[in-house]
């Protein structure tokens, strides 16, 4: 049934800029907070109050705008969306509707080798709404239901994706890039579980060779990628459903139910709000000049896509560039260790494996890690010029992790320090090899494999200092004889 | 000597030569309503303690030798859509009956450091729609020339309170004419300043593009006096213009030679009252008189300023109270079982028909596959109509006509026709649509009914304005009449 369909999707993405106050008020953003302590009478929305729009929303929009390859509008307005809401004290949100801050733009995603180019059709910017608190499950089933406009007035960016994904693959990819780099220019947070980040997706199915798109859905407010994953293969095997069996899906408005796996009706299209829009009268258009763009241009960092292809040009793998351009810290601190220890392949294994398995074992996020750059690159050159073996290594950066010491002082102070004195190490070989007379019988028969048995008795004794390659080349020269 | 007929500047010199104290002045102000508010009924709070507790640290400050400004100790009153905090301010709506703001608007601020005391809050066309302030869901303020005559509207309390003598000056808001149409009917002064002159912060908005706050006096030297005290950028109002506030009173000048006066003959059209019409002549011939050059000219769009109008302020307004709903202040209707019953029966309960009546004919304009035909073309006609007013200000100076098309009219009698009372601000509209200051004073009188003469200047140029008005009042006594009140 469902290889019949073709799926089409486009999404909305709502992201909550990170401003230090709202977009129209000098109220703080801070998620959290006791009910109802970050507003003013401007969030409110009380009797005579107007808008004044903070200037580092605007900035931010532009920011994303760059990063998405979209053209800053010149000029730019503001307009109100009129629907009745208990939640929107104004009963209007103050949004952008014909002329929004970007228009246009792109941004590219790699699945399994593959590149595609999903496009992007604007980007506007709005305040947020505040939050229902129910007595009962929902608004029409609850004795009581309370109002907390602390999110009321946060400036959000409302990014729309063409319909150009095909596969829930291509959108979670689309989704997951976007949140990149989102992060990676610093513009949002992205705390999915604080509803920073949050999801409408728009899924029609088509027969499969058709180039009409059919009808679609939107699903609101989802706001992680699970729940993006799980809703979009419901509605799409809903979808299929009604079509395959002769149906007609209906445009309409529905809503996750998480705990049941399923999409519900919330509104048709004949129920469906006339916005009203006009242009908000209590704020004046905004003309922005190239020059703060370009000011702009100038504080973007380098994105995900350019840093993953610098990496690959310095020989590292796909897999390995993907990984530790996956996150803008991560990205961050595999550079700056770069810096100062510039074994790129060495550099990766060890962030990739140890570093990134102790973070996660410790639970902590990359700016918070024991272990710093510099640590680890000073670690890795102290494998690298043989002052102690990776062997060794291993213990010491468990050590980093739980003292906070750094690698050289470690070493000194538990005497790690590998052994590369041939004379002392000829000694230790000596005794073992007078220790196990059964052992050298058996690698004088053919059995070669013993002197694995012999290095490990000899770098027992040696606690592991015994620099490896020392030990295999005078074990054999000694059994050789 | 009787306190309350003073103006603001003759009351600042009682109080700078010690004749009267402020408390003396804010007693005799409150003795004043107390005898005639029973017939005016202009207020719909009175703020007693507070005045009076104002009026005493004003002495203090006397007393101690210091400096006054120009309006302080002066007794005035707001109309009651500007947010005075913990004062109750209502809109003369039932929907904002309980509404008590936590916060001061910004020309309540600018009045309040200047040391101006408030005598209260003044009754007003609900939400500031109307031309008779009928439409209050307290009172029925009556015109003191006349009590069974409307004082006009929206601004009604405003211009009844000073008309009366019942305040020295108060500050009304004008979104079609609201100041000063009902300045006209009660002989007093009435300016609408540029869009964009006083901040609206804390201004309870009708339609936000068009509404503005201005001051009604007894002459043109107080409102060039309160211009100065509340005009100036807001950082608090987006749509405040960033410029250097002008010294007002300096235009305070006796002398028109040479000035330009355009006459645009469409707002001499059908609908004039005969008898408004050979008063405004008169004036016109007392400016040339005084060496204006007078010439007529044409505004050719002012036709379309009515309809243009009544799409865009209920268009604006639709969407600004809709806020009113019931959820967090004001209002709310009892026993809904859910919350959009909640809503509906908090605004069928809460508003008053007319305001019904724009929230419909705005929310039907914005409405989807109507925009188009209703506000779009509105905005245009706008532009249109501001082209005129460019046109004409290359050649004049400021522009003439009568304030309103007749004197006051009877209570009752426009009010069960929206249409004709709709006809009240014709010449009046044009001057918000294109954003432009208006100015009506006092010249002359109908069958005792004061009539208002409407100047109209470029925008910013208020100056202009209060040059003219200030002369042609030098020049006539007009303005010196008053209404036979309270001599029972």
């Amino acid at each position: 049934m469902l290889e019949d369909f073709q799926v089409v999707v486009g999404v909305e993405t709502h992201t909550e800029l990170c401003t230090k106050t709202k977009i129209f008020c000098g109220c703080t953003t801070e998620f959290g907070g006791e009910q109802n302590t970050h507003v003013c009478p401007v969030c409110l929305g009380l009797p005579g109050v107007l808008p004044v729009l903070n200037r580092q929303v605007v900035e931010y929009a532009i920011k994303t705008g760059l990063a998405l390859n979209s053209e800053i509008a010149e000029f730019s307005k503001f307009d109100r969306k009129n629907y009745y809401y208990p939640d929107l004290p104004k009963n209007f949100q103050t949004s952008q509707y014909d002329l929004p801050i970007c228009k246009g733009g792109y941004l590219d995603i790699e699945l399994e080798g593959v590149k595609k180019r999903i496009g992007i059709t604007r980007a506007h910017m709005e305040e947020d709404a505040g939050k229902l608190v129910h007595s009962g499950a929902t608004i029409s089933t609850s004795e009581e239901s309370f109002v907390d406009y602390n999110r009321t007035g946060v400036p959000l960016l409302e990014i729309v994706s063409e319909p150009d994904m095909r596969s829930v693959d291509e959108t979670i990819a689309y989704l997951e890039k976007l949140v990149q780099i989102l992060e990676y220019i610093e513009v949002s947070d992205c705390r999915m579980e604080q509803g920073s980040v949050r999801f409408d997706i728009n899924v029609s199915l088509m027969p499969k060779g058709s180039s009409e798109f059919g009808t679609r859905t939107e699903t609101k407010n989802l706001n992680s990628f699970s729940s993006v994953r799980r809703c979009m293969e419901y509605e799409i095997e809903r979808q299929a459903e009604v079509l395959s069996e002769g149906g007609k899906v209906i445009q309409e408005t529905r809503t996750w139910d998480e705990g049941r796996g399923i999409t519900l009706s919330l509104r048709s299209k004949e129920e469906a709000h006339d916005y009203r829009y006009f242009p908000e009268p209590d704020l004046v258009p905004m003309i922005i000049d190239r020059e703060w763009v370009e000011r702009v241009r100038g504080t973007l960092p380098e994105l995900p896509d350019a840093r993953r292809e610098r990496l690959l040009e310095l020989g590292l793998s796909a897999y390995d560039a993907g990984v530790i351009t996956s996150s803008k810290a991560l990205a961050e601190f595999f550079d700056s260790a770069l810096a100062k220890f510039s074994d790129v392949k060495t550099l990766a294994n060890w962030v990739m494996g140890d570093f990134l398995g102790l973070l996660k074992a410790k639970g902590l996020p990359i700016e918070s890690s024991p272990v710093k750059p510099d640590g680890l690159s000073e670690l890795l050159t102290l494998v690298e010029n043989g002052t102690i073996s990776g062997k060794i290594a291993k213990t010491v950066i468990g050590e980093m992790f739980e003292t906070g010491q750094g690698a050289g002082e470690i070493v000194k102070a538990k005497g790690l320090v590998q052994i590369s004195d041939e004379g002392a190490i000829a000694g230790i070989v000596d005794r073992i090899v007078n220790a196990n007379p059964q052992s050298v019988a058996d690698f004088k028969a053919g059995k070669e494999r013993v002197i694995g048995f012999l290095v490990g008795q000899v770098m027992k004794e040696t606690k592991g200092k015994a620099n490896p390659g020392l030990v295999n080349k005078l074990l054999k020269e000694k059994l050789e004889a | 000597m009787n306190l309350t007929e003073f103006t603001a500047h003759e009351l600042h010199d009682l109080l700078v030569k010690k004749e009267a104290s402020a408390l003396e002045l804010a007693k005799a102000f409150y003795a004043r309503i107390d005898r005639v508010e029973e017939d005016v009924k202009a207020f719909n709070v009175l703020t007693r303690e507070s005045a009076l507790e104002q009026a005493t640290r004003v002495d203090e400050r006397i007393a101690r030798g210091n400096s006054i400004g120009l309006l302080e100790g002066i007794p005035m009153a707001l109309k009651d859509n500007m947010c005075t905090k913990g004062v109750p301010t209502t809109c003369s709506s039932k929907i904002l009956k309980s509404f008590v703001p936590p916060y001061d608007g910004t020309v309540v601020e600018k009045l309040a450091q200047g040391g101006s005391i408030m005598l209260g809050k003044l009754n007003m066309d609900e939400f500031a729609m109307g031309s008779s302030t009928e439409n209050s869901a307290f009172a029925k303020t009556c015109n003191p020339w006349d009590l069974g005559r409307v004082p006009g509207g929206s601004s009604g309390g405003a211009v009844a309170a000073v008309a009366a003598d019942e305040a020295v000056y108060t500050l009304g808001s004008d979104t079609g004419g609201s100041i000063r149409q009902p300045a006209a009917f009660c002989g007093v002064v009435g300016l609408k300043p540029t869009y964009g002159t006083v901040s609206r912060f804390g201004l309870i908005a009708f339609a936000s593009s068009l509404d503005q706050i201005g001051p009604v006096t007894k002459d043109v030297t107080d409102c060039a006096l309160v211009m100065n005290a509340i005009a100036g950028h807001d950082p608090k109002d987006s749509t405040s213009a960033p410029l250097e506030k002008p010294d007002y009173s300096k235009f305070l000048l006796n002398d028109i030679k040479g000035m330009r006066i355009g006459i645009p003959k469409e707002y001499f059209g059908q609908g004039i009252d005969q008898a408004v019409d050979k008063v405004i002549r008169e004036a016109i011939s007392k400016l040339q008189e005084l060496g204006a050059v007078v010439e007529e000219c044409s505004l050719p769009h002012t036709e379309y300023a009515m309809p243009a109008y009544y799409l865009i302020a209920p268009a604006e307004c639709s969407s600004n109270l809709a806020r009113y709903d019931g959820v967090s202040y004001g209002y709310r209707a009892s026993e809904s079982s859910d919350v959009v019953t909640m809503a509906s029966k908090t605004r069928a309960e809460g508003f008053g028909p007319e305001v019904k009546r724009r929230i419909m004919l705005g929310t039907y304009a914005l409405s989807s596959g109507y925009y188009d035909a209703y506000y779009l073309k509105a905005l245009k006609v706008r532009t249109l109509i501001k082209q005129d007013f460019d046109l004409a200000f290359a050649k004049y100076d400021v522009l003439l006509s009568p304030t309103s098309p007749t004197p006051a009219f009877k209570f009752g009698e426009k009010a069960a026709n929206p249409l004709s009372m709709y006809l009240s601000d014709i010449c009046t509209v044009p001057v918000n649509l294109a954003g432009i200051p208006g100015i009506s004073l006092p010249c002359g009188f109908v069958d005792g009914l004061p009539v208002g003469l409407h100047l109209m200047g470029k925008a910013f140029d208020e100056g202009t304005l209060l040059r003219v008005a200030y002369t042609y009042e030098q020049n006539t006594e007009h303005h010196k009449q008053k209404p036979n009140l309270g001599v029972k």
